[in-house]
């Protein structure tokens, strides 16, 4: 047991340096925690959309404000990331891409992916 | 029901859920993609259609437990003392219970 308390001992997030697959693990919880907290707005425009005209409208304006494309671009990248970090969850469960070599890449192309594809989406959607 | 068997179930739910949400996000985008809604009665009609609320409602059952599982997870690592535990879990649970209902009732009233 005394091994066991020793160590995760030095838990200083700022000097801790994580490998890159821990950091699409905790990006993986940052981005869900953000879709969590979004939840609730989803669905106010979800509801502010479909029940008039007027509250359509609405929705579209509130959509094209400056402040709203930000969080937007911030939940875009939350949406990408969680999806590849997801399917590269999955994919270890059924012992594809175990190997620290594999998944150390296939990290990283998760984390470069995520990226591409938000702005991809900015371009398309948000600009 | 054991706590492991619990927490296996949790493993489970969270990773049949993950499997309809990504497959319904992708449907999402796809559709979007070729059929932008052109107005407020285009957007209506898709939303009212009983297809479109079957999905969507499996859509947001889906959504509101995969982030109850999650949100669960960090909570109970990064929160200790009970109490605040506990009234943490119970805020986020009845936030997601709240949020359920509300969507029932949209789309109830969408397709009425």
């Amino acid at each position: 047991m005394a091994s066991l308390n020793k160590r995760l001992k030095y838990l200083n997030l700022i000097k801790i340096r994580l490998p890159i697959t821990g950091v699409v693990s905790f990006a993986h919880r940052v981005s869900g925690l953000l879709m969590f907290l979004a939840i609730p707005f989803l669905i106010y425009l979800l509801q502010l959309s479909s029940a008039s005209p007027d509250g359509y409208q609405l929705t579209l304006e509130y959509l094209s404000h400056p402040l709203v494309k930000l969080v937007t671009l911030v939940l875009l990248w939350s949406v990408s990331h969680h999806l590849l970090a997801g399917i590269r969850f999955l994919l270890i469960d059924v012992d594809i891409g175990v190997e620290k070599p594999v998944a150390r890449m296939s990290a990283g192309t998760v984390l470069f992916l995520s990226i591409t594809l938000s702005l991809l989406f900015v371009v398309l959607v948000l600009l | 029901m054991s706590r492991k068997a619990s927490g296996f179930r949790a493993w489970l739910l969270q990773r049949v859920s993950a499997i309809y949400l990504a497959l319904y996000l992708l449907y999402l985008v796809y559709h979007f993609s070729f059929n932008p809604p052109a107005d407020y009665a285009s957007w209506h009609a898709w939303l009212a259609q009983p297809v479109t609320s079957i999905f969507m409602a499996l859509f947001f059952s889906s959504l509101l437990l995969h982030a109850w599982i999650g949100v669960r997870d960090i909570i109970i690592d990064y929160i200790h003392p009970l109490a605040a535990r506990l009234l943490t879990l119970t805020a986020v649970a009845l936030l997601l219970v709240g949020c359920g209902f509300w969507v029932i009732r949209i789309l109830v009233l969408v397709a009425l």
